[in-house]
């Protein structure tokens, strides 16, 4: 079977047109949704989901494409310019009219890290798609939510697909910007209570946050267009290579410095958009957005940026920058997850967790680990979707309650959530044959590698010992979440959580939602959905019952389920019905059928994701003896950056065979012994009951009592640098939180400084340079009262005086005037005589 | 018709305001209508102008047309002597630095009049008025003669000012004098190097000039003082004071401060003008007659132009971040965007320059937008405190979607079309043969974050969050409020996304200005 004719072999003339069609469809549908959505029936969610289950199918098929060329040895670099002549001319029409300045332009390109990256993106974000429509369902902005999501897609399968660093910085913002209206969703919802509050805050934190990171990165990109007068990867790479051996063939063993500081602002991008420190602060308060939201960002959009930015852009890092990479990344992995063994709020422990992944990915590639790295971005999307969707399945069940420890017992309630989250639980602790492992394995492998090969810097060695002990808190307060919310029983209203407000002002909530719901579904006679039937009796019925008109909602929400064979969730109705309206004593429930179906996807995908053996068509089920794993098989550096530059970077980090093998069995016994402690002390504390985990957890924060503060307190970065957000739900007015002596505090401090100077200063000298044309002028208009006019009437009255006396001469009678001529004439003669 | 169409162009809205006066003070239906049929006329002759009349010139062509004295490869060129004693021809004519901005602002004033539609206050002499201001803006963008450029120029001011001082807010008179006074002492500035660089080479002509300066011809030498005065090159004097002149147009720190004063009493209408054609004014004169008639000392002082401009745009960040007058600090933003424009002039680079030219575009519509938005709260709310609203977005939904992309759209988020002005200056910049400016360029980013943050800020102090009961009711953006803005937003985003519809026109002559001023650097 020739390459050719194989229907799974790459075909320019039509799959450039077909990645475009995938990347273009939620655009169009962000387009259609923002401007008609809200009159479509059901306000237009299947149609985006639609769009999104075309997009992902594209990306499935072209991924399916990669592996097959990668199984058959075959290179597999697309360049839509290149091979298919597809360019977007951006700054100038056509390269003619740019004579001789570079023209941006644009193209597609797609390499086997682009292939499952845009797959991850595609099929993840079709889950969230998916499970919105159960999850968001009835709430306020529906449309809106459908088409941010929507656009938010589009930004990062557009980052995935472009050829360039400034494309890719263009669909970075793009995603700023949707990441904003997305966590700031409930700013415009009062009805969220504490999310209201909170939404508020935290979508600005975020943007800010990132776009710091953010310009650093566009320094970086124009430190490294000033040299090489280009932004496509390909030269960037080329020309850093040759950059740096011409630099060397001089300074034997150097590396130019400008490329070390171009790199450490193009990390400063990651630092931001991947959540790593100090810059990490944005992605805890990120839960105030929804929880899909959360999925896709922590999963497939926002924070994977960071990490395939790097990947993209591996080539042009000098060791030095690799060094402090791997520092950072180090340094994240262990400072989120010591954080995240505190957390009770179950997002917030996800969140962490997050961080502390992205650490490790970071990490990684600092390490030379590229592979390693972008693996674990992969797999960890898949499991960590659906540990958030999951979560987001608890919440929505468990009445909106966040805290675990008003959970317990959920697993009776929610089977299904508690099995697919428990499997990418077991993912994330790095349990062997779950996706996890293998990934999380091949950086702790690359970090003893490093070690072991005598290339022994500080940043390996950090790594090699901080990222197991990162690796052990992860499986420690992974299973600790487990258990604290799916074992023991249901204990709901055990300590006070500013989410209460969904149970206790439920009756505002379900008329609000419940009330607006059924209007509009009614107005377009949509009434055969599952999840209608379900939001009726989630939200509805509480106030419904208090507004008198329960029956009709209730039959139908009924009729709604047993239309769709839900009968736990019937049942459940049923005992919801006896409960009345408190939101507190009701138990929670299965979620309806559109998000079950997402978290099967999800987890199936986070358990397999990192062998996926399936998904090889040549060596059918060669699993045990077949160490590689698929995204080994098909991404490598040769297949990341060329033949060529990738057999120079992967030199670089070979290390002998009795080395590697050394490496393997410390890393793989590593991995296997923190993640076994991790669990094991996860159930020694809370797997044995939650009254007894209490007593214990207690002890052991109490004899490490100033450690567990500050680890509590999140290290207080917050604080530091003034962007912690405080919700006080009891205050009216907006409580302020920004210390003086914190870079916000000094930030502000230094615009009203600016602005005083504005005013009292540059002002000021205008004004004072008016006044002093006001005073001149008074003192020319004084001088020209006194002096020149003073001298104009002067002469006036001096010749009226004159005249006056003068007049006395003229008296009209002629022998006056005799008089006169006789006496001037004798005095003339006597002057003539006399002189 | 088609060789005359600037005058065309030019003169239509005079002949509106002729008709305006011409009509009773009482048939205000009939004065609208007029205005709007003046300027409709003309935005349809600007946009015919840009989009079909100009032909996008090659550099060669460019290049070519020098032989035949004109340096600019201008079009549309229409020379009749005006006043033989002093040699002052009306002279006019377009090129890639002009056309756009030509465009601009027939659209801007057509949208002006509109948005006017809302004033009770505005009459008679306010509508003939606008019209004036519209003859002197276009006027100075078509002028390739220095005289009749200067007589423009002052055509310009008087309407500002009584459009500022009659139809201002409570400290309009206080506001309209001191951009009338702060404005003319430029233009003397500027009137002094013009009659200056007029005795030494005999003629006011821009291309002429420009001609005989990059061939080294204009130093002064025919003048009594030889050339040298005070110590000071005669060409450093006249840079200088033609900088200055143009730099309080723009306006550069330190020669600011009259903005924020105009543009809080100044009405709506005429913020916007002011904002988004009124300051590029400043960025188009130094290109067209500041540096190419003195190039040796724009040379010599570019890094001090650029850094003006860092300070401008930190500067005008950080004081907007503490703003509490919405208005004043969408002024302070114009400040700080118009920074972008001297630096990357200064830096003398293709993309550069570009930028700066492309920046001035683009602040005109995104600056244009946000002044509508925050006319539309202010004639709702008659305040204009940030810290007075509060949860807007859920009172009015489209107003807030409106303002989003607006605000986006100013802070320089890629798709929109400040991103690529300010990318495109940076990276110039950065590229600039002097490395200083890779410090500026550096500096400069704190602008980025910083406008970024007073946008934000503002964003969530005035639309997020919990809903100020006092507005509770409050009337959603109507649809003239609509119609006003959406122009704008449109130009943002399409040029966002293909900026080749201005930098294709605009490439040639920018990189024919280089490269005159090249050979003489």
């Amino acid at each position: 079977m020739t390459a050719e004719s194989h229907f799974l072999a790459f075909d320019p003339a039509q799959d450039f047109k077909l990645l475009f069609l995938a990347f273009v469809l939620p655009l169009v549908g962000y387009v259609i949704q923002i401007s008609v959505g809200k009159r479509l029936p059901r306000q237009g969610d299947w149609l985006l989901t639609g769009g999104l289950f075309a997009t992902a199918s594209i990306t499935v098929l072209m991924f399916a494409k990669s592996l097959w060329a990668a199984y058959h040895g075959q290179e597999f670099r697309h360049h839509s310019g290149d091979e298919a002549g597809l360019w977007f001319h951006w700054f100038y029409s056509s390269d003619t009219i740019a004579n001789g300045v570079s023209n941006v332009s644009a193209a597609i390109f797609y390499d086997p890290l682009g292939a499952a990256m845009l797959m991850v993106v595609g099929v993840v974000s079709f889950c969230v798609h998916l499970f919105s429509i159960g999850y968001m369902h009835g709430t306020p902005r529906y449309h809106i939510f459908f088409a941010n999501i929507s656009l938010f897609t589009f930004a990062m399968l557009g980052l995935v697909l472009s050829d360039n660093l400034l494309f890719l910085f263009i669909f970075w913002e793009v995603m700023g910007l949707m990441s904003y209206l997305l966590i700031g969703h409930f700013s415009h919802d009062p009805s969220s209570g504490y999310f209201h509050k909170w939404a508020t805050k935290a979508c600005k934190k975020a943007f800010l946050t990132t776009r710091v990171g953010d310009t650093c990165l566009l320094v970086g990109m124009v430190i490294f267009f000033w040299k090489f007068d280009t932004f496509r990867f390909t030269e960037l790479w080329r020309l850093s290579l040759e950059e740096i051996a011409r630099h060397q063939a001089v300074h034997p063993g150097e590396y130019p410095l400008w490329m070390t500081v171009g790199g450490l602002f193009i990390f400063g991008g990651t630092i931001g958009k991947s959540a790593q420190f100090p810059l990490h602060i944005w992605l805890p308060d990120a839960m105030a957005g929804p929880t899909p939201v959360s999925a896709m960002i922590h999963a497939a959009t926002m924070v994977a940026a960071g990490v395939f930015l790097l990947g993209r852009c591996y080539p042009m890092f000098t060791p030095d920058v690799l060094n402090v990479i791997a520092a950072v990344g180090t340094i994240t992995a262990i400072f989120a997850a010591t954080i995240g063994t505190t957390a009770y709020d179950l997002k917030a422990v996800l969140a962490w967790s997050t961080i502390s992944q992205l650490g490790f990915m970071v990490a990684a590639i600092g390490l030379g680990g590229v592979v390693a790295g972008l693996f674990h971005m992969v797999t960890h999307a898949f499991f960590k979707a659906c540990l958030f969707l999951s979560a987001g399945s608890v919440i929505h069940g468990c009445h909106h309650e966040q805290d675990m420890r008003n959970m317990g017992g959920v697993r009776k309630y929610m089977p299904i959530t508690f099995a697919c989250m428990l499997a990418s639980t077991i993912a994330i602790a790095g349990i062997p044959f779950f996706s996890g492992f293998y990934s999380k394995d091949m950086i702790i492998l690359r970090a003893w590698e490093e070690i072991l090969g005598g290339r022994f810097t500080g940043a390996s060695f950090f790594a090699a010992v901080g990222l197991p002990i990162a690796a052990a808190c992860t499986a420690f307060y992974m299973f600790r979440m487990i258990f604290m919310t799916f074992s023991d029983s249901y204990r709901p209203g055990t300590v006070e959580s500013p989410f209460a407000h969904h149970g206790g002002g439920h009756d505002d909530h379900g008329h609000d939602h419940g009330h607006g719901d059924d209007h509009g579904h009614a107005g377009h006679g949509d009434h055969a959905h599952g999840d209608h039937g379900h939001e009726a009796h989630g939200h509805a019925d509480h106030g419904h019952a208090a507004h008198g008109h329960p029956a009709p909602a209730h039959a139908h929400a009924a009729s709604a389920h047993a239309s769709h064979g839900h009968e736990a969730h019937a049942k459940d109705h049923g005992g919801h019905d006896a409960h009345g309206d408190h939101g507190h004593a009701a138990h929670p429930h299965e979620s309806p059928l559109p998000m079950v179906v997402a978290l099967c996807i999800l987890a199936f995908l986070g358990v397999f994701g990192g062998h996926f053996w399936l998904a090889d068509p040549v060596h059918s089920l060669k699993f045990w003896e077949h160490a590689h794993t698929w995204f080994e098989e098909s991404v490598s550096f040769q297949s990341l950056y060329g033949a060529e530059i990738g057999d120079k970077l992967a030199a670089k980090i070979a290390v002998d065979e009795h080395a590697a093998h050394l490496a393997h069995i410390v890393a793989l016994s590593v991995s296997l012994t923190v993640a076994s402690l991790g669990i094991l002390v996860a159930w020694l504390i809370y797997g044995r009951g939650w009254e007894r985990s209490q007593r214990v957890a207690g002890k052991i924060t109490h004899s490490i009592h100033a450690i567990y503060e500050v680890v509590k307190g999140k290290y207080f970065v917050d604080e530091a640098l003034g962007t912690a957000i405080v919700v006080d739900m009891k205050r009216k007015d907006e409580p302020r939180y920004q210390p003086d002596a914190s870079v916000i505090g000094a930030s502000m401090h230094f615009a009203n400084f600016l602005g005083w100077i504005d005013r009292n200063v540059v002002d000021a000298t205008v004004n004072l340079v008016g006044r002093i044309g006001m005073a001149f002028g008074r003192g020319s208009a004084a001088f020209d009262r006194v002096v020149i006019d003073g001298a104009v009437n002067g002469v006036g009255m001096f010749t009226q005086t004159f005249g006056s006396v003068v007049r006395l001469f003229q008296s009209g009678r002629v022998q006056q005037y005799a008089t006169f001529a006789v006496f001037g004439g004798l005095a003339l003669a006597a002057w003539l005589i006399l002189l | 018709m088609q060789s005359q169409i600037l005058t065309w162009i030019t003169f239509l809205p005079l002949i509106g305001m002729a008709v305006i006066l011409l009509l009773p003070k009482t048939s205000m239906n009939a004065i609208k209508g007029v205005s709007l049929a003046a300027t409709f006329l003309a935005m349809v002759l600007g946009t015919w102008l840009y989009f079909y009349g100009f032909e996008q010139k090659s550099l060669a062509e460019i290049e070519a047309a020098r032989a035949t004295g004109d340096i600019l490869g201008a079009q549309f060129v229409q020379r009749i002597d005006w006043i033989d004693s002093i040699k002052a021809q009306y002279y006019v004519g377009i090129d890639g630095l002009s056309v756009a901005l030509v465009w601009l602002t027939t659209v801007l004033l057509f949208v002006g009049v509109i948005a006017s539609f809302g004033m009770e206050k505005a009459g008679k002499a306010y509508y003939a008025l606008l019209l004036m201001l519209e003859v002197g803006i276009l006027g100075v963008f078509v002028s390739l003669d220095l005289f009749l450029f200067y007589v423009f120029w002052e055509v310009m001011l008087l309407p500002m000012y009584f459009l500022i001082g009659i139809w201002g807010g409570p400290r309009r008179e206080y506001a309209a004098i001191k951009f009338f006074l702060y404005t003319l002492a430029g233009s003397v500035l500027m009137l002094v190097a013009i009659v200056a660089l007029r005795l030494d080479s005999g003629t006011f002509s821009i291309p002429q000039l420009t001609e005989l300066a990059v061939s080294g011809k204009l130093l002064g030498m025919s003048l009594p003082a030889n050339g040298v005065l005070l110590g000071m090159d005669f060409t450093t004097w006249v840079f200088w004071f033609l900088f200055v002149g143009f730099a309080i147009k723009v306006p550069v720190w330190p020669f600011h401060t009259w903005l924020p004063d105009a543009h809080v009493e100044a009405p709506t209408p005429i913020s916007v003008i002011l904002a988004g054609i009124l300051l590029k004014l400043g960025g188009y004169g130094m290109l067209r007659a500041c540096f190419p008639l003195a190039p040796d000392a724009f040379h010599e002082s570019a890094f001090i132009l650029g850094v003006l401009g860092v300070i401008s745009i930190v500067y005008g960040a950080f004081v907007a971040l503490g703003q509490s007058d919405f208005k004043k600090m969408v002024a302070y933003s114009s400040v700080s965007h118009m920074g972008y424009v001297l630096l990357g002039m200064a830096a003398f680079t293709v993309w550069g320059m570009e930028g700066a030219v492309l920046q001035m575009f683009n602040h005109g519509t995104s600056s244009a937008a946000l002044f509508l938005i925050v006319g539309v709260i202010y004639d709702r709310a008659h305040h204009r405190d940030l810290n007075g609203f509060g949860g807007l977005s859920q009172l009015m939904p489209r107003y807030w979607a409106l303002t989003t992309l607006g605000f986006f759209a100013a802070l320089g988020l890629p798709g929109l079309a400040g991103f690529v002005s300010e990318a495109m200056t940076l990276v110039g910049s950065f590229q600039a043969a002097d490395t200083r400016f890779q410090v500026l360029v550096l500096i400069s980013t704190l602008g980025i974050v910083f406008t970024a943050a007073f946008l934000l800020y503002a964003m969530q102090r005035v639309f997020l969050g919990k809903k100020n009961a006092k507005y509770e009711g409050i009337e959603e953006i109507n649809f003239r409020e609509v119609f006003c803005q959406a122009p704008f937003l449109f130009l943002c985003v399409l040029f966002g996304i293909l900026p080749y519809l201005l930098l294709d026109w605009m490439h040639p002559s920018v990189q024919n200005l280089i490269n005159i001023l090249k050979v003489q650097g």
